[in-house]
């Protein structure tokens, strides 16, 4: 019998409100909720002093690379990442090699997050075979095996006939599609956003549009349908704009926004460093405003980092040779806390029980209270520290982040009971 | 007009005669004017040589003597350790094959500047001989070359800095 | 200066001596033997990523003239082509002891990176489609030779004909013109212009007619048969009959216009006269001038002693 695991001196931040309150589990589950409790002989302790204890975070977004490119991440370095991050569950993008798009592949990858123990791991499945946006992959049998959450990440779905096809028969298997918006024949060989910065510089540009069109398109397909659809890191004003009229207009769209999307400006590609490089690109100052406002008025329903390792190497080529992509897993509390002007809150809303709800995952982000699963963060909200590439968990360091101060640091992650981050260290 | 703290060790006159003995020691030694160019070592050297041929010109009764100028930045031995700014472009009145080529330059001190004229030289033409004429030599030879005309010669130490126009020489 | 990446590092003062030292290099290239010790001992490596003989000749040209040792690497020839990083080659041959890259590079910002991974200067002779600062600085000087401008190039009224948008050349003139003072005017059609020319000190004209009987020099660029592939133009003989500068054309140029070309020529497409019929042709000229800028920007890189603090006792 595993011993009690006590939460104490801090604030429980969930769904319900803002109260002081120490914590108590037993097992894989929550058992005490109340200030002050009395710890027993043999109890764990959990310092909590100036920190606030929400529901896990939920990471609707991470490449974790394995199976098939293990030099730039791995499943059990990838879940370390995560839970120091604060992230009790994460959703695996499916643009492995060999991809999603079998029972094999997904029950691999949980073998693999079972055997790490750090994060609870949910594989994504792709829409189509290989992601090559032609036929249909097994929807029904991998959502039967507990798949909830479908995309080509890496690649949209080009074809709007196909799509339809996807939309309409996932609609009753209780599953959401998501959808990485970019209409390939425009972006062909771009490295950075269309617009004055790849002008002056002579680098191909990857146009707003061509993620505004996909995503109108997606909307009224979801309109047609009525089946949900989920909406992958949006880069762009106009898509905000056209996701707020769809949810006015009651349709079963949602949302996330990556902290690059919201934190960088693509003018830092001016000293050709491939670190900047990511897909959809870091846009323009009038892109941040609207990401940020997005998030504030529930538009965007999640922050989800995108999170995507590459080896040191790749990230020297030039850039157009370069691959997209940044780290975020690590980062992604401290950035919401210091760049988002939203009330803690709303950030925590944004990083734990809206994502859980979006995935279907119903052990993630349930409120603190006797008998809800015991998946929780402690936080401290103010901690200052500065972002190594050298000291992050991740296998790889292409963080953009590099030598920045941020404000707001896990102090302590709990899954399903056991206390798998603990003052900073991961325990295993 | 004197530099601050500065010593006037010739006046504006003793300037313009040094250069008139010159102009007649160059020619009593060439035995004529006949094939002698004198070639003014930018920058300091260029006005001397210019006056130098006018004064040349004045007492041999002649209308021109023949001059050009000569920038020796692309033959320093110092390239790439003080900074170097070329001054104006090298002109020469035509070939220097045969010619009795008059060096002329406002100060001669470790004499770098002179080795590096000759290079130049040499890549224009092979002259019968070369020459050297100086307002003023300063002493600190690094190498072993020597004026054929001087107009003042000036102990100095390393320090102090020698300044040569047409209102005199300054010493600071 | 350490190294010329970007002709928009230059303000109109540093463009200026640039070009003035150039003439020193015009007189030595006119000598019988057209050479001088200034770079001796020193080592410079032509690294040519993208076929170019032209450029890589005058460059290797340009530093053998200073004396300078000349290492060529094709990149076809290398060890790159077997996988060898970018950084890994930049770090093999700086061991071996260089003072200069020249670097030609398909991808935009390929030198700027190799900063990064030696402290040899680096030159940037063409990077994709983002800057070619010593093809500007011979275009500079060409038209500064050819109209008598050695004081600068205020109310001068240039046009850069052609595809604009993916022209490296375009991008360093148009910075190295205007730093100079002169009036630019784009003249292309709207998928030959860059997706923002918001903050370019220049005037767009899609109508080279309206352009050609006021201008005192004529840009042509070269017009590649792949733009045709991606839907940029219909076709190569639509663009001519727009933007090429014919026969018709050359006819209403003021006499005194200048007509340059950065090379190679793509005759019949962008230029349909024979550029020998033309007199204000400066296209030979270009080439000539490129030797003699190369050799200023090496030696103002290797040999000047730019970066060193002056000497308070002056030259000896």
């Amino acid at each position: 019998m595993s011993p009690r695991l006590v939460i104490r001196n801090g604030t429980v931040l969930d769904q319900q409100g803002e109260r002081r309150a120490d914590v108590a589990i037993e097992g894989h589950t929550i058992t005490e909720v109340a200030p002050d409790l009395a710890a027993a002989d043999g109890d764990v302790v959990l310092d909590a002093t100036g920190c606030i204890v929400s529901p896990g975070f939920v990471d609707l977004h991470v490449h974790l690379r394995e199976p098939g490119r293990e030099e730039a991440e791995t499943i059990e370095t990838g879940s370390r990442a995560a839970a120091l991050g604060g992230f009790t569950a994460i959703v695996a993008m499916p643009n492995t090699d060999p991809p999603h798009d079998s029972l094999a592949t997904v029950e691999f990858v949980r073998a693999q997050a079972e055997r790490a123990g750090l994060c609870h791991v949910a594989p994504a499945g792709c829409i189509t075979m290989a992601r090559a946006g032609q036929q249909l992959a097994p929807l029904g049998e991998l959502a039967a095996a507990g798949v909830t959450l479908f995309t080509d990440d890496g690649n949209g779905v080009q074809d709007p006939a196909l799509m339809r096809r996807a939309l309409e028969y996932a609609k009753p298997l209780g599953v959401t599609l998501a959808q990485h918006c970019e209409v390939a024949s425009l972006t062909v060989g771009a490295v950075m956003h269309e617009g004055s910065c790849c002008s002056h510089l002579g680098l191909p540009g990857w146009p707003a549009i061509a993620e505004e069109l996909m995503v109108h398109r997606d909307i009224e397909l979801s309109r047609l349908t009525g089946a949900p659809v989920h909406f992958l890191h949006l880069s762009t004003e106009r898509s905000v704009a056209l996701v707020r009229a769809a949810k006015a207009d009651g349709l079963a769209v949602t949302a996330e926004a990556a902290p690059h999307h919201f934190t960088l400006t693509d003018e830092l590609l001016a000293g050709f460093d491939a670190i900047y490089k990511v897909n959809p690109p870091l846009r323009t100052a009038a892109d941040i405003a609207a990401i940020k406002a997005g998030l504030a008025d529930g538009t965007i329903d999640a922050i989800a980092t995108d999170h995507a390792p590459h080896p040191p190497e790749t990230k020297e080529a030039p850039l157009d040779q370069a691959p997209p992509g940044m780290l975020g897993l690590e980062t992604a509390l401290a950035l919401s806390l210091t760049e988002l002007d939203m009330p803690v809150a709303q950030v925590v809303a944004a990083l734990s029980w809206n994502p859980a709800r979006i995935a279907r995952l119903g052990r993630h982000g349930q409120p603190i209270a006797p008998g809800s699963p015991a998946n929780i963060t402690v936080f401290d909200p103010t901690a200052a520290w500065t972002v190594s590439a050298a000291r992050l968990a991740s296998k790889s360091r292409n963080t953009p982040y590099a030598g920045r101060t941020l404000r707001g640091k896990v102090r302590h992650t709990v899954l399903e009971g056991a206390a798998v981050v603990v003052d900073g260290i991961a325990q295993r | 007009m004197q530099a601050e703290g500065g010593r006037t060790v010739m006046s504006a006159d003793d300037v313009r005669r040094a250069i008139i003995r010159i102009g007649h020691e160059i020619v009593e030694r060439n035995h004529g004017t006949q094939g002698v160019v004198l070639v003014g070592l930018q920058r300091g050297g260029v006005w001397i040589a210019q006056q130098l041929a006018e004064a040349i010109a004045r007492s041999e009764g002649l209308d021109t003597m023949p001059i050009g100028t000569l920038d020796v930045s692309f033959y320093r031995d110092d390239v790439g350790l003080r900074p170097i700014v070329p001054g104006s472009v090298t002109t020469l009145p035509g070939t220097l094959d045969g010619t009795h080529v008059v060096l002329v330059d406002d100060v001669l001190f470790t004499g770098r500047t002179v080795r590096a004229a000759l290079d130049a030289i040499n890549d224009h033409g092979r002259p019968r001989s070369v020459q050297l004429a100086v307002i003023v030599d300063r002493g600190h030879r690094e190498l072993p070359i020597r004026p054929d005309y001087v107009g003042k010669n000036l102990p100095t130490s390393r320090a102090e800095n020698v300044a040569v126009t047409a209102d005199g020489v300054v010493l600071t | 200066m350490k190294h010329l990446l970007d002709i928009g590092d230059l303000d109109a003062a540093s463009i200026g001596h640039l070009l003035d030292l150039t003439d020193h290099m015009v007189e030595i290239n006119q000598r019988p033997m057209p050479k001088v010790p200034a770079l001796r001992g020193k080592t410079v490596v032509n690294l040519f990523f993208e076929d170019s003989t032209r450029t890589r000749t005058s460059f290797d040209t340009a530093a053998r003239r200073l004396s300078a040792d000349v290492m060529n690497f094709a990149v076809s020839s290398s060890s790159v082509n077997k996988g060898e990083s970018l950084r890994d080659t930049i770090e093999t041959i700086t061991a071996m002891g260089v003072d200069a890259f020249v670097v030609r590079h398909g991808s935009s910002g390929a030198p700027q990176q190799i900063t990064r991974w030696t402290n040899a200067a680096v030159v940037n002779a063409g990077d994709g489609w983002h800057q070619h600062p010593t093809q500007a600085l011979l275009d500079c000087y060409t038209i500064r030779a050819a109209l008598g401008r050695t004081t600068g190039f205020d109310g001068l009224r240039i046009a850069i004909v052609g595809d604009i948008a993916h022209s490296r050349v375009a991008r360093s003139d148009v910075q190295a013109f205007t730093a100079l003072g002169a009036q630019v005017t784009l003249v292309a059609p709207p998928t030959l212009l860059p997706p923002s020319v918001d903050g370019w000190p220049v005037e767009v004209s899609h109508r080279l007619d309206d352009v050609i009987g006021d201008v005192d020099v004529l840009y042509l660029l070269r017009m590649q048969r792949e733009r045709m592939r991606d839907a940029l133009v219909p076709s190569l003989r639509e663009y001519t009959s727009l933007y090429g500068l014919t026969p018709q054309r050359a006819a209403r140029l003021q006499p005194h216009t200048i007509v340059m070309h950065p090379g190679p020529m793509n005759r019949g497409v962008e230029i349909a006269v024979d550029p020998a019929d033309l007199a204000g042709s400066m296209v030979l000229q270009q080439v000539a001038n490129g030797v003699a800028v190369r050799m200023a920007v090496l030696f103002e890189l290797l040999g000047s002693g730019s970066d060193l603090a002056p000497d308070p006792k002056g030259p000896q």
